[in-house]
């Protein structure tokens, strides 16, 4: 077996600077110095300072609003409540569904959640409108609240049918296995808590609206405000150069969004929102909580003969939110008999949203704790049970893998960790009162794939610029893009000048589901590429060109300069080239839609989910792969669990970056890391409240509870993924690790804990 | 907008004074101030700022104890060469207390006045019943979310947690505070909840503390504090334990012994009971496990916070045994 290990350094052959070198990030110095501008920093003319009322009660309706102090108060320019805020339109989802044709009001009547946003005070400063909202008196009528899934009155929640999987005849097959495991486990509320809180400043000009906000998709969102407010996609213009953090939760505009955006056009005022970090915790929904049940009959070697899998999550009241439950269960492993089925349980909530790989990560906890627990049932290692059941081909589509480097991934991570050594036996590694536990698991996302589009020119000083209206949340969008027009090209990297982030640029989709660098370098590689064509073609054809003598087919452009490549004639800079043929600049406009696509289909596909190409599209499944190896301590007396090691073996295909990449690994197994052992929005059932809506109760993990992580690539070029043979990266390490700790706690201690977070209290 | 007055005091007297009007606080390194402003929890007229009087963030150590300025910075203490040889409880309880970034900000006397993390008192729009803030207002923490809550020394009135690590030091080691001339053991200064939750501190209008005194002894010389938590920094303890020990010259024999535990009780609690079962008793894992769960006598759980039970007794005697090990 070949494991493909490639560093991306000197010994690889690549440059830092070309696609697949490890350039270090070209936005960190501004991010450094504090030179980059966040939406909210923005410094506009007569801002004025919005800030919202939550509701205190979960379920019911606001009776009353007095507003006569606020309103008295200093600085206060208008209190808004569901009775005065102006109407808006309701919008279409992200799928471009046509909405009812109903009002939409963003300050709630109707509670259907404890923190639902019921009025909004506006004031010149932003202190005096936080003291005027404290004036704001809201009464309610309260009706029963259902706080959350193990509440007696959520009932069964309403079947998903188009989340059904099924083959073979898994009911009867697991009853007649000769070994069975079935077991249910949990996850419950986690929160995307990102650094930077969830904000904007909303300005309109006449009709023309600005929006400065955090964004991972302007198209969308800008299609949201345009629809709210009946104007055209065109007079909204979103922008957001740096996010600070996003996991999911930036991908669409939300109520928050549009009162500021009202309270700018009824004052006539740019206005400033910005959450509360407490609000961000109900002004937009976390990873809702799951439940499964997993049922895995297996013969006496292990060989899974069929698998039944049973998963709820919750949503809201009024809003629908589907965490596909069976989505890893369904092709990690061969089985001949499959059955999942997914219910959905509306709870007083805010609707939940998408947080680092929806779906699978709560799905792999599932699976990968179940087939651990067979493992230990039949006697088998770990790891050789996951060979034992590899699926050669995607087990539900029943289609090749475009590429599956999993068995390199658990070879090469196996040998890196030393699994070979492990000890079988739960409880027979320790160190004093340490229990030491090691675990394995294995995580997987699919290839999320769309179109995009870029603007890629040559400018008179021989400069490169790129231009898209994706954005950069940290994962260096800004850096692979300006390595890959460097190198189609054929300029130095630091001569490419990437700008993201405005919907005035050409268009992105959402940058979501790990889909934005095989996007993006697909488009830019094709515009930087008709550039480069541009490029040539002028320097042989115009009579101008000192290369027009040549009588050349063709030129080469590389670090900037373009000669024949025999090495006679000439040899310029590009600056010296445009010069002598009077061009100021060359452009090119790439995108990678289908030749025949009209502007109805640009427009659907940029602010729309709806045109995402299947991952299963042809003749192959495509999917992303990795391999958790990870030890554990766990003192036996007091139950605290710390992980001390980490390796982790991941297949995206080609890497656009290795440095980069390694990075959003390693912060995926850190949110994987706080998953396992930390995270939990705790309710008060009384009240149907996240009390933990804070980052000293809320605990993501500190640096002090990461230790070394080592990343292997195990990945190679998959031309069925990407223009460029990549996958995805972004969302890919944190499936699978949840389940990797919990494993290794069982080695440890003997004990399954199968509800996360694993605390200390589930082990004492 | 809420006004206040800002007040910048020259000396002990006039900061004392102006802090004696109603509705004036003493404002030092302001980590518990400013945020529980934030939070809408304390809402002062006044602050009265103590930071730029001279000569009370000096540390002297000698034979006889410590005597530490209520204006030293935590940061300061836990590293001072001194306070780590002689009162190593001490420095830990600081390092392993908040972040680097408060513990350069946060006083020694300010971390006295540290207020609970009850999120039910630190949440006032959601949760109006407090008797801590609003005597007589009731408690919203009980029959609630209790996972971080008191096992010991609750009342009916109120079942918040003290989180500090500090004080758990030294209530241990019978430090003393200095309120200008009186003088208040550390035991003494923090108050059980009772019917009077509000009233946390034994400090009366325009005192003001002014030093922390710590007698030196041979069970604070070999002294630990162990702090066991959910993360593994900037986090409060799930439970906690300040122990010092001194043995007889036979090097087994303990001759006098200290227990304080953190993250179980309403103030920092003396575990005076697993000190009385073990003075004279030869140190043996399984004696001292078994007189550890004589730190937790009288606990009440209130369901989510039971582990806490289970957990402080185990705490305790994994720190005295670990300070056996170094005799």
């Amino acid at each position: 077996m070949t494991v493909h290990t490639r560093h991306g350094d000197a010994s690889d052959g690549v440059t830092a600077e070309a696609v697949g070198g490890r350039l270090s990030r070209v936005d960190g110095p501004a991010k450094i110095t504090g030179a980059a501008k966040y939406a909210v920093e923005q410094q506009l003319e007569g801002l004025a300072y919005a800030v919202l009322l939550e509701s205190t009660i979960a379920s019911g309706k606001v009776r009353a609003i007095d507003t006569t102090a606020a309103e008295a108060a200093p600085g206060v320019l208008k209190v808004l409540t569901p009775d005065t805020i102006i109407s808006l339109r309701t919008a279409s989802d992200w799928f471009g569904t046509p909405p009812p044709d109903k009002p939409y009001c963003p300050l709630a009547h109707d509670i259907t959640f404890s923190g639902q946003h019921v009025a909004a005070v506006v004031a010149e400063t932003f202190e005096q409108a936080v003291a005027a909202a404290a004036l704001v008196k809201v009464s309610y009528d309260e009706t029963p609240a259902i706080v959350d899934l193990s509440d007696g009155k959520a009932g069964d929640g309403i079947p998903i049918d188009a989340m059904t999987k099924e083959w073979g005849d898994a009911q009867a097959a697991f009853a007649s296995a000769p070994v069975r495991v079935c077991a249910a486990y949990n996850t419950p509320r986690e929160y995307q808590a990102p650094m930077e809180p969830h904000g904007l400043i909303a300005r309109w000009e006449g009709d023309q609206l600005t929006v400065w906000e955090p964004s991972q998709w302007l198209d969308g969102m800008a299609r949201t405000y345009a629809e709210w407010f009946g104007v055209s996609f065109e007079n909204v213009r979103l922008v957001s150069p740096y996010i600070g953090g996003g996991f999911g939760s930036k991908a669409l505009a939300l109520s928050h969004g549009a009162v500021a955006a009202c309270a700018a056009k009824m004052l006539g005022r740019p206005v400033r929102l910005v959450m509360t970090r407490q609000q961000t915790f109900t002004g937009y929904g976390g990873r809702a909580a799951t439940r499964q049940t997993v049922a895995l009959g297996a013969d006496r070697d292990g060989r899974i003969q069929s698998i039944v899998h049973r998963g709820v999550n919750e949503t809201s009241m009024d809003g629908m939110w589907v965490e596909p439950l069976g989505s890893v269960t369904s092709i990690m492993y061969a089985t001949p008999n499959f059955s999942s089925k997914q219910n959905v349980v509306r709870v007083n909530s805010v609707v939940p949203g998408a947080m680092r790989a929806p779906g699978e990560n709560p799905s792999a906890f599932g699976i990968e704790s179940a087939i651990d627990e067979l493992a230990y049932e039949v006697g088998i290692d770990p790891l050789e049970i996951r060979l034992r059941n590899y699926a050669e081909q995607d087990p539900h589509a029943k289609k090749a893998w475009s590429t599956r480097q999993l068995r390199e991934a658990f070879a090469a991570g196996a040998e890196r960790f030393g699994w070979a050594r492990r000890a079988p036996e739960p409880r027979s590694m320790r160190d004093g009162n340490q229990l030491i536990g090691w675990g394995v698991a294995a995580g997987t996302y699919p290839v999320r794939r769309a179109y995009g589009e870029a603007i890629v020119r040559i400018l008179s000083d021989g400069s490169v610029e790129v231009e898209s209206s994706s954005i950069d949340m940290g994962q260096g969008t800004y850096t692979i893009l300006a390595q890959t027009a460097a190198e189609t090209v054929g300029v130095p990297a630091d001569t490419v000048v990437v700008k993201l982030g405005d919907s005035r640029f050409p268009r992105a989709g959402v940058t979501g589901g790990s889909r934005l660098a095989g996007v993006m370098t697909g488009a830019v590689y094709k515009a930087a590429t008709s550039a480069l064509d541009q490029l040539i073609g002028l320097a042989i054809s115009d009579p101008r060109s000192p290369f027009h003598a040549l009588q050349a087919n063709t030129l080469v452009v590389a670090n900037g300069r373009i000669a024949s490549p025999r090495g006679d004639g000439p040899d310029l800079s590009i600056a010296e080239l445009l010069a002598s043929i009077g061009r100021d600049h060359i452009e090119a406009t790439g995108d990678t839609m289908p030749a025949n696509s009209t502007a109805q289909d640009r427009y659907k596909n940029y602010t729309t989910i709806a045109m995402s190409l299947p991952h299963t599209e042809g003749d192959y499944s495509r999917y992303s792969w990795c391999a958790h190896f990870i030890e554990v301590r766990v003192d036996e007396d007091f139950g605290t669990v710390r992980v001390s090691r980490v390796v982790s073996a991941l297949d995206s295909g080609r890497l656009y970056n290795p440095k980069l990449a390694e990075s959003q690994w390693k912060g995926g197994i850190i949110m994987g890391i706080g998953q396992a052992l930390l995270e939990e929005g705790i309710v008060d059932r009384r009240h149907g409240r996240i009390v933990n809506n804070n980052l000293a109760d809320y605990l993501v993990p500190t640096n002090a509870d990461i230790p070394d992580i080592e990343v292997i690539s195990v990945g190679i070029p998959d031309l069925h993924s990407s223009v460029l043979g990549g996958k995805g990266v972004g969302e890919l390490a944190i499936v699978g690790v949840a389940p990797a700790i919990a494993n290794a706690v069982f080695h440890a201690t003997g004990k399954r804990v199968r509800d996360l977070p694993i605390t200390l209290e589930k082990l004492i | 907008m809420r006004d206040f007055s800002y007040l910048r005091a020259t000396s002990v007297d006039a900061a004392r004074e102006a802090a004696a009007l109603p509705g004036a606080m003493l404002l030092a390194g302001g980590t518990t101030l400013i945020d529980l402003a934030k939070c809408g929890v304390t809402e002062p007229d006044t602050l009265v700022d103590i930071t730029h009087l001279t000569g009370l963030d000096r540390i002297e150590v000698n034979e006889r104890g410590a005597t530490i300025g209520a204006l030293a910075r935590m940061g300061h203490v836990a590293d001072h060469a001194d306070i780590k040889s002689r009162f190593p409880a001490v420095s830990e309880a600081l390092w392993q207390a908040a972040s680097a970034q408060i513990r350069n900000m946060a006083t020694m006397g300010g971390n006295l006045m540290q207020r609970t993390r009850c999120p039910y008192f630190r949440d006032p729009s959601n949760f109006p019943a407090c008797n801590k803030r609003q005597p007589g207002s009731g408690c919203s923490a009980i029959g609630g979310v209790t996972r971080g809550h008191a096992v010991l020394g609750t009342s009916e009135a109120c079942i918040a947690m003290y989180p500090g690590d500090l004080a758990v030091a030294l209530v241990a080691f019978d430090a003393v505070v200095h309120l200008g001339e009186r003088r208040v053991s550390v035991d003494d200064f923090f108050l059980l909840p009772g019917t009077t939750p509000d009233r946390e501190h034994a400090i009366e209008l325009g005192e003001m503390i002014t030093a922390i005194e710590i007698p030196g002894t041979a069970a604070a010389r070999r002294s630990t504090y162990l702090k066991i938590r959910d993360r593994q920094s900037y986090e409060f303890a799930a439970a906690s334990a300040a122990v010092g020990i001194e043995f007889e010259a036979d090097g087994r024999t303990i001759r006098d012994l200290r227990v304080a535990l953190g993250g179980v009780a309403t103030k920092p609690w003396r575990a005076r009971a697993v000190e009385d079962a073990l003075k004279g008793k030869v140190l043996e894992p399984e004696t001292v496990r078994a007189a550890s769960l004589l730190a937790v006598e009288g606990a009440v759980d209130h369901g989510a916070n039971h582990y806490k039970i289970e957990l402080a007794p185990r705490v305790v005697a994994r720190a005295i045994l670990k300070l056996g090990e170094t005799a």
